[in-house]
């Protein structure tokens, strides 16, 4: 068992309070992490200024090269954790034995992180599109075009209030630190590993332990970070995002509501693209935001539900270590079973049809967790009430719907995979400004290209351009 | 047996049994009881003066409803006994519908004169003047901390703060507004504590004693330089890990605070001396005779828990102006043993009660 402090920028403190991370199978403790209280991070906030300070006084390309030792660091090495250490092994079995992702796809996310680390300079160029990395350091300079630019950081951290259920959301704040901004990171509950390891990864590589703040807690910690910082990006449901709507200091992430659209010149092929909507429905488990919930057709719904029933209704839940399982579990008792009567209940309305139903219960109980089946819902119209939802497992509604309305009717949608040649439609679709990331083509939901931004680009979140001009510094 | 002072466990129990004959004597006398336990009396088919004989005994009657406390008429309250004498009406709750009403003649001011003599007087020096900075309007406290100061010699500066309105803005999400209102109620103390008014002393609660803190941080003071040397804080929920946060990081050397937990119902539970060496433990006792705090089984409320194990708060409130037996309140935590200077059983790790603490809104206050 590991015992893991708050990180005040860089110090360990161990607090009074101690919240106990458990396996989701036998209950065992695998870590006790000292719980902040928020005046602790009140404090701590004067010194955040300094976060910056201290990256900044190493050059931009140089810690680009650090991420990449952090990289294979992180991947590959056995790290100090509070006051034990950690192999990789044992990183992705905590993980897994935490969040209820399966092993296999710990390590998975593990080589994700890794490759966003070691093609960080990539990354960057395209982020800030080409710009010369040392005007964030100095706040202007001059573009290759000639012009003088300026980018004033907003805040010298950024704070994360990140998620226990998704273990694979950590890309997105790899480039932050690379940019000179510090790191303000609250875990979630369930899963400390990945902020504790990237943090011990970055230090050891080299980065100053004065960049890097972590302060586990409540649901108050996580409100508290959003106050403090200037910037902050946090994770949560549905709620959350209403609640940060609008704030310009804060990047929400909430629900996906990805969606694959088929094209009426191309859904008579529909069995073409069964592989690929299964794929986008049920990789990782289903659980991330970029995971497909929604197929939608003018035509053919019934048999494509029918088909994704058949591929994904078999699924069966397998232990966390098995290299072979698909499913996560929910490790929250009681969550399953929540999720599961939520949908239940909407299942006898006219016009939807569980699809799945022919292939077993979907819900599984077990003593300490619980898990779902994938599930396919069959819905004759956008109107049915499970039309547009999200769970977080492989779950996927169908719905039919003729193309003329579909952009009306999907709402808001963070990656679409619209699979058509229809010109005019692909015109409408790119100004959908509901549509976050769009494919166009037959390309999965959860094919992500790192060299584009997701749900808002970091670089501009951070730093922001304006105007400057300088009679006598050289830029 | 515990020993203590000059009164043992035994003696203390002994106490107690003879106070509750006393209060059930008083409060269900046709001469100087109050309308509601009268009634009571005549519907319950017992007569509780001829069967209530110990603090035990009290278990007869049926857990008190809280809900009683809601609506009038306010005098169904009132003792007979106590006819002719200033009355005040206080309330907890309210920040929708009726609130919670207790009505109350002097017990503010024993229960505060009692906690009076826990003070340390180096750094609650007598004659001091103190600084209320919590929740004013109908509340118990507002008058309490009021009378303490004054008992002690001292006089009391106060601020407004209605909870009621800071609990709203959280509960509709309105943060910036909070954080505007907290910022006005500081920059009232703040003023007041730079005005050459020679506080010393000082209530506040959590949040606030951490937001007074750090805007005198921000403008190059502090509690300490302040003048501030004795914090009496309660209101809300206090951890072991904020009050040695606050001990360490806020207050510094030569500022002395004291948690306390209370409500309106039962008065002021006093802590254990807060200690380092005991990891910054807050074990509450309460101002036995007059109140009891016991820490019941989550499944049978009439059954104490055994020492260290976690239950549910129930108190008892035995005065002549108030007689409330067995009341859930909405905080569970676990049993403490007695020590010498409180003969009888305290709690520590007071926290809302799980089955409401997602319910629950802590604001400032």
């Amino acid at each position: 068992m590991l015992n893991l402090p708050i990180l005040r920028w860089g110090r360990p403190y161990t607090s009074l309070e101690q919240d106990s991370v458990v396996h989701f199978l036998t209950g065992k403790t695998l870590a006790k992490v000292s719980q902040a209280n928020t005046g602790l991070l009140g404090r701590d906030m004067r010194l955040a200024g300094r976060a910056r300070d201290v990256l900044a006084e190493i050059p931009i390309p140089q810690l680009i090269e650090i991420m990449k030792k952090a990289g294979d660091l992180y991947l590959n090495g056995t790290l100090r954790m509070g006051d034990g250490e950690q192999s990789p092994d044992d990183f992705a079995r905590q993980q897994s034995a935490s969040t209820g992702l399966p092993e296999h796809m710990c390590k998975g996310n593990m080589k994700k992180n890794h490759f966003v680390l070691h093609h960080m300079d990539q990354i960057l160029d395209c982020l800030t599109r080409g710009l010369n990395l040392d005007i964030l350091t100095r706040g202007y300079g001059t573009e290759s075009r000639g012009v003088v630019v300026s980018y004033q950081t907003q805040s010298p951290v950024l704070g994360l209030v990140l998620p226990s259920n998704s273990p694979g959301v950590h890309t997105l704040w790899l480039p932050v630190i690379p940019m000179q901004v510090g790191l303000l990171l609250k875990p979630g509950p369930q899963e400390p590993w990945t902020p504790y390891r990237m943090a011990a990864a970055f230090t050891e590589a080299g980065i100053p332990k004065e960049a890097i703040a972590i302060y586990p807690g409540g649901g108050d910690m996580g409100a508290e970070v959003v106050r403090r910082a200037g910037r902050s990006m946090i994770f949560g449901g549905t709620a959350t995002v209403e609640r940060y709507k609008g704030d310009p200091r804060v990047q929400v992430h909430g629900p996906g509501f990805s969606k694959i659209l088929l094209g009426d010149d191309v859904v008579d092929q529909w069995e073409k693209y069964i592989g690929l909507m299964a794929d986008s429905v049920y990789l990782n488990s289903g659980r991330g935001c970029i995971n497909c919930s929604g197929v939608w057709a003018s035509r053919h719904t019934k048999e494509i539900a029918q088909a994704l029933a058949e591929r994904l209704g078999p699924i069966e839940a397998k232990p966390p270590e098995d290299p072979e399982a698909a499913l996560a579990a929910f490790t929250i008792p009681g969550a399953a079973k929540a999720i599961w009567n939520s949908i239940a209940g909407k299942l006898d309305e006219t016009g939807v049809t569980h699809m799945t139903a022919p292939f077993g219960p979907r819900l599984i109980e077990m003593e300490r967790c619980g898990y779902l089946r994938p599930t396919v819902i069959h819905c004759d119209s956008p109107d049915a009430g499970l039309a547009n939802t999200e769970y977080m497992y492989p779950y996927v509604t169908v719905v039919e719907c003729p193309q003329s309305q579909m952009l009306r009717n999907i709402g808001p949608t963070l990656v679409c995979s619209a699979i058509t040649n229809d010109a005019q439609w692909t015109r409408q679709l790119i100004d959908a400004t509901h549509i976050d990331r769009l494919n166009v083509g037959a390309i999965p939901t959860i094919k992500l290209d790192w060299l584009q931004p997701h749900e808002g680009n970091i670089v501009e979140f951070l730093f922001r351009p304006r105007a400057f001009q300088t009679l006598d510094i050289a830029v | 047996m515990t020993t203590a002072g000059n009164e043992t466990g035994k003696e203390a129990g002994a106490r107690l049994d003879a106070h509750t004959r006393e209060i059930v004597e008083w409060h269900f006398n046709p001469g100087t009881g109050c309308p509601f336990w009268l009634d009571f009396a005549a519907k319950a088919g017992w007569d509780p003066r001829k069967e209530i004989k110990c603090f035990e005994d009290l278990k007869r009657f049926p857990p008190f409803q809280d809900e009683w406390l809601r609506g009038g008429p306010v005098r169904k309250w009132a003792p007979k006994g106590l006819a002719g004498k200033p009355m005040f009406i206080f309330e907890t709750g309210g920040t929708t519908g009726i609130p919670k009403s207790r009505l109350a003649f002097e017990d503010f001011r024993t229960d505060y004169e009692m906690f009076s003599d826990t003070l340390p007087e180096r750094y609650f020096p007598r004659g001091a003047n103190w600084l209320m900075l919590g929740p004013s309007g109908p509340r118990r406290l507002r008058l309490a901390v009021e009378h303490l100061c004054q008992h002690r010699g001292g006089i009391c500066f106060c601020v407004d703060l209605d909870p009621r309105w800071v609990v709203k803005l959280i509960r509709q999400g309105l943060m910036e507004q909070m954080e505007l209102y907290k910022s006005h109620v500081i920059e009232q103390a703040v003023t007041l504590l730079g005005a050459g008014h020679e506080i010393k002393c000082l209530f506040t609660t959590p949040k606030l004693l951490e937001a007074l803190a750090e805007t005198l941080e921000s403008r190059g003071s502090s509690i300490r330089e302040a003048g501030v040397t004795g914090i009496f804080a309660g209101g809300t929920e206090f951890t072991p890990q904020y009050t040695r946060f606050a001990i360490e990081e806020l207050l510094g050397e030569g500022v002395y605070l004291t948690p306390t937990y209370g409500n309106t119902l039962m008065g002021l539970a006093c802590s254990k001396p807060v200690t380092a060496e005991d990891g910054y433990k807050i074990a509450y006792y309460a101002p036995q005779p007059r109140a009891v705090i016991e820490v019941v089984k989550f499944d049978n409320y009439d059954r104490v828990v055994g020492y260290g194990e976690t239950g549910r708060v129930r108190l008892t409130t035995l005065t002549r102006e108030t007689f409330i037996p067995g009341f859930l309140e909405r905080d569970e935590g676990e049993r403490e043993p007695p020590f010498e200077k409180y003969p009888w059983d305290g709690i520590s790790g007071v926290r809302p009660f799980r089955q409401f603490a997602s319910s629950t809104t802590v604001g400032v206050y």
